[in-house]
C-alpha cells in the first residue's frame, strides 16, 4: 500500500477578473477552486489507489476557505485531509514549504504528489522547497506517472531497490522518461489525465471522513523559524498590467490587408526588409 | 561595497541560451554600476569540450569569472543532480545575488537552490527595479492579470529567475579586456555526485530550431485553424519571418498540433516582439501565457472575438485567405 500526500491550494477561479483595491488583490465574492494543476495531482492519487491501493492524505496551507477545496478533494476520494490554518504568511513561499515539510516528516510517506504550479502566486516553487527539505528526489511536468518495482516496471537494471517511479516529463516541449526511488516527490504537468468530478454518494460520505486543522504554532521549531526568516520576501504592491494602447482594424480587401499590416510593422521595425527579423 | 552576483548559465547543445545572455544584464543591473563581479556557474558532462568555449564566451559578454562543473552525469540536466556543485560555489562566493533562467531548467534548480541555502526567492521576474541602496522585482500573478513588485528581507544570498525575453540580452564587451582567459575560468569539485535519478531518454517532439519562450515572433494558431494542413499555412509564415510556431489549447486539444506548442496558463508563457493570433478567440486563459507580447496581431473572421481587445492590429478576415497572403507579399518584399 502506498502512502500518498497531496498538495492542494485553493485559488481564484481562472475565469476571474482581478481587482485590485488599494495595492492589494480585493477577494470579496471571488469564486475559489482548486488549482487546476493540483486537480491533476490529486486524479493521479486516486488512480494510484484504484490500481495499488493507497491512502491518500491532503494538505494544504490557507485561510479557513480551504477548507472546501479539501472536502472536495475527500469527495472524490481522498482518505482524510488537513488543513494547517496560517493566516499571516501566505505569500512566503518558504514559510509555506517549511509547515508542509515539518507536517508531512513524521508521516513517512512513499510519494507526494503536487501541482506544478499554482495560477496565482505563478512561482511554482513551494513544492520543490518541501522535496528539498525533506531530502528527496523529484521530477517535474509528469505526463505520466507508473509506480513498482523494477521487475513489474521491466527495468532490468536499477540502482535502487524496493519501489520505484517512471515518469515521463514534459521539458520544453520535449517527453523526457525519468527513473526515481521512492520516496519522491513528483508535480503534476497538463496532460496528466483528466480530473475527475466528485458525486453525490462521494459528497455524503466526505463529511465523515476526517479533516484535521494544526497551526503553524505548533509545527515550526524555533530553527525553522529562523531559516523562515533569513529567506524572506515581501510584497510591496500589487500593480495592474500596463494598459496596452488601443488597437486599430486593418480594413479592406483580404490583399490590402496584408500590405498594409506588412507595412505598419516595416514601419515600426517590428519586421524587418532583409532576412531574418 | 562590492557585491558578487552569479548567474547560472544555460545552454541548449553546445550553444549558450539567449536567457544566460539575459541573466548578464540583470547582473548588470543589480551591480548598478557599482564595483561588483560577475560569476557564471557552467555545468555540463563536456563529452564535446564545448565547455571552455562557452566559458570563453561568458568571459566576452562581460562575465568576470566562470566556474564550469564537469560530470558525466550532468547532461541530460537534472537539478538534484547538479543543485549539490551549484550550492559548493555559491556557499563559497557568498554572492549577494544568484540569477537564474526561468526555464523549464532552471524552474527546478531555483527553488531547491533557495530552500538549500535558507534563501529567499523570487520567481518568473519580468522587471528589475535597482537603486543604490535598494533592488525590487516586478513579477506577474494570477496569470499576468495583474502584477506584484517584491523585494528580498532576509540575508543574503538571494536567488531570483528571470522570465526569458525580458531583458535585453547582454552585448559583446571588448574582447582586448580579458588578456588571460584561462585566470578567469575555474573547474569546481565534483567528486562524490550521486545520482538521485536517472534519464531513460528524452523523446523530441517537436523539431523546431527555435524554442517558443525564446522566440521573436511567433505565429499562433486556434481552433480556427481546422486542422494540421492549416498549421503548415501558419508554418510557412513563421519560417518567413524566423519565428516560430505556437497554439492555443483548443487547437492541441483537436489535436491539429503537439502540446509542446500550446500557449497560454497551462502552456508556455511568451514575450515576443510580435504575436500573430490566427483563429483564436482570446480566451483569458490564452492570454495568460502572451498578453504581454510587445506587438499582438489578431487574424479572426469574428470582429466581437475578444483577442481583438488586446490586440495592436486586428484583420478581420478569413486566416487562409490573409496568412499566405502576408507570406508570399513578404516574400516579395524581400526578394
Ligand atoms: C484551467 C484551464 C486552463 C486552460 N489553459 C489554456 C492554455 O494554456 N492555453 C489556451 O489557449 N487555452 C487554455 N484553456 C482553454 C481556453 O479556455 C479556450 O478554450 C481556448 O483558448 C480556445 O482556443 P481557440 O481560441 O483556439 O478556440 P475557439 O475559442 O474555438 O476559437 C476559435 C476562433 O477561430 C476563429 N475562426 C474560425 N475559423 C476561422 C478562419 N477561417 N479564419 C479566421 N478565424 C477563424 C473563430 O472566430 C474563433 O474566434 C484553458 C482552460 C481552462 C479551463
Amino acid at each position: 500500500m502506498f502512502k500518498i500526500v497531496v498538495l492542494l491550494k485553493q485559488t481564484f477561479d481562472t475565469e476571474e477578473k482581478i481587482h485590485i483595491v488599494n495595492g492589494a488583490v480585493n477577494e470579496e465574492g471571488a469564486k475559489f477552486i482548486i488549482n487546476p494543476y493540483d486537480e491533476y495531482a490529486l486524479e493521479e492519487a486516486l488512480r494510484i489507489k484504484e490500481q495499488h491501493d493507497a491512502e491518500i492524505i491532503v494538505i494544504s496551507v490557507g485561510p479557513e476557505r480551504s477548507t472546501h477545496a479539501l472536502r472536495s478533494a475527500l469527495a472524490v476520494g481522498a482518505d482524510q485531509a488537513i488543513l494547517i490554518a496560517d493566516h499571516t504568511n501566505l505569500s512566503h513561499s518558504s514559510s509555506i514549504a517549511h509547515l508542509l515539510a515539518a507536517t508531512i516528516r513524521p508521516m513517512k510517506v512513499d510519494l507526494i504528489l503536487a501541482g506544478l504550479f499554482a495560477v496565482d502566486s505563478g512561482s511554482g516553487s513551494v513544492a520543490l522547497q518541501v522535496a528539498e527539505l525533506l531530502q528527496l528526489p523529484h521530477a517535474s511536468a509528469a505526463i505520466k506517472i507508473q509506480l513498482g518495482h523494477a521487475k513489474e516496471l521491466h527495468i532490468e537494471e536499477s540502482p535502487w531497490d524496493g519501489n520505484l517511479a517512471r515518469i515521463e516529463r514534459d521539458v520544453e516541449g520535449d517527453t523526457e522518461t525519468v527513473l526515481l526511488p521512492l520516496p519522491a516527490l513528483i508535480t503534476a504537468q497538463q496532460g496528466l489525465n483528466d480530473p475527475r468530478y466528485p458525486s453525490l454518494p462521494g459528497i455524503m460520505k466526505a463529511k465523515k471522513k476526517p479533516l484535521t486543522e494544526l497551526f503553524s504554532s505548533d509545527l515550526l521549531l524555533s530553527d525553522a523559524l529562523e531559516r523562515i526568516a533569513a529567506s524572506a520576501t515581501s510584497c510591496d504592491q500589487v500593480l495592474s498590467p500596463n494598459a496596452r494602447p488601443p488597437g486599430q482594424f486593418i480594413t479592406g480587401t483580404a490583399q490590402e490587408q496584408a500590405s498594409s499590416l506588412l507595412e505598419q510593422l516595416l514601419e515600426r521595425s517590428i519586421i524587418q526588409k532583409g532576412g531574418d527579423s | 561595497m562590492s557585491d558578487h552576483i552569479v548567474i547560472v548559465a544555460e545552454r541548449k547543445g553546445t550553444t549558450l541560451r539567449r536567457v544566460t545572455l539575459e541573466a548578464i544584464t540583470a547582473a548588470i543591473t543589480l551591480l548598478h554600476g557599482q564595483s561588483g563581479t560577475i560569476h557564471a556557474f557552467l555545468s555540463g558532462s563536456d563529452n564535446d569540450n564545448s565547455l571552455i568555449s562557452s566559458a570563453n564566451e561568458l568571459l566576452q559578454y562581460g562575465v568576470h569569472e566562470v566556474h564550469i562543473a564537469k560530470h558525466a552525469h550532468f547532461e541530460p540536466y537534472q537539478a538534484t543532480v547538479v543543485l549539490p556543485a551549484l550550492t559548493d560555489v555559491i556557499r563559497e562566493l557568498q554572492p549577494k545575488y544568484v540569477v537564474i533562467g526561468h526555464t523549464s531548467h532552471g524552474r527546478e534548480l531555483a527553488p531547491r537552490l533557495a530552500a538549500a541555502l535558507h534563501s529567499g526567492y523570487i520567481a518568473d521576474v519580468t522587471t528589475i527595479e535597482s537603486s543604490a541602496d535598494k533592488a525590487s522585482f516586478v513579477r506577474p500573478i494570477y496569470a499576468g492579470k495583474a502584477f506584484e513588485r517584491r523585494h528580498f528581507q532576509g540575508v543574503a544570498p538571494y536567488v531570483l529567475s528571470i522570465r526569458p525575453n525580458n531583458n535585453a540580452p547582454a552585448i559583446l564587451v571588448e574582447p582586448v579586456e580579458i588578456t588571460n582567459p584561462d585566470e578567469h575560468i575555474h573547474q569546481v569539485n565534483c567528486e562524490g555526485i550521486q545520482l538521485s535519478s536517472i534519464v531513460q531518454h528524452v523523446v523530441k517532439r517537436i523539431n523546431e530550431e527555435i524554442d517558443l519562450t525564446e522566440a521573436e515572433i511567433i505565429v499562433a494558431g486556434g481552433r480556427g485553424v481546422r486542422g494540421p494542413e492549416g498549421f503548415a499555412i501558419l508554418k510557412q509564415l513563421a519560417d518567413e519571418l524566423g519565428g516560430a510556431v505556437g497554439a492555443s489549447r483548443a487547437a492541441c486539444d483537436a489535436g491539429y498540433c503537439d502540446y509542446a506548442l500550446q500557449i497560454g496558463q497551462t502552456g508556455k508563457v511568451v514575450t515576443p516582439k510580435l504575436y500573430i493570433a490566427c483563429g483564436i478567440s482570446g480566451a483569458i486563459q490564452h492570454l495568460a501565457g502572451m498578453s504581454q507580447s510587445r506587438t499582438i496581431v489578431a487574424i479572426n473572421k469574428d470582429r466581437e472575438a475578444p483577442i481583438f481587445s488586446i490586440a495592436d492590429y486586428g484583420i478581420v478576415g478569413d486566416l487562409f485567405e490573409v496568412v499566405p497572403l502576408l507570406t508570399t507579399q513578404l516574400r516579395e518584399i524581400r526578394q
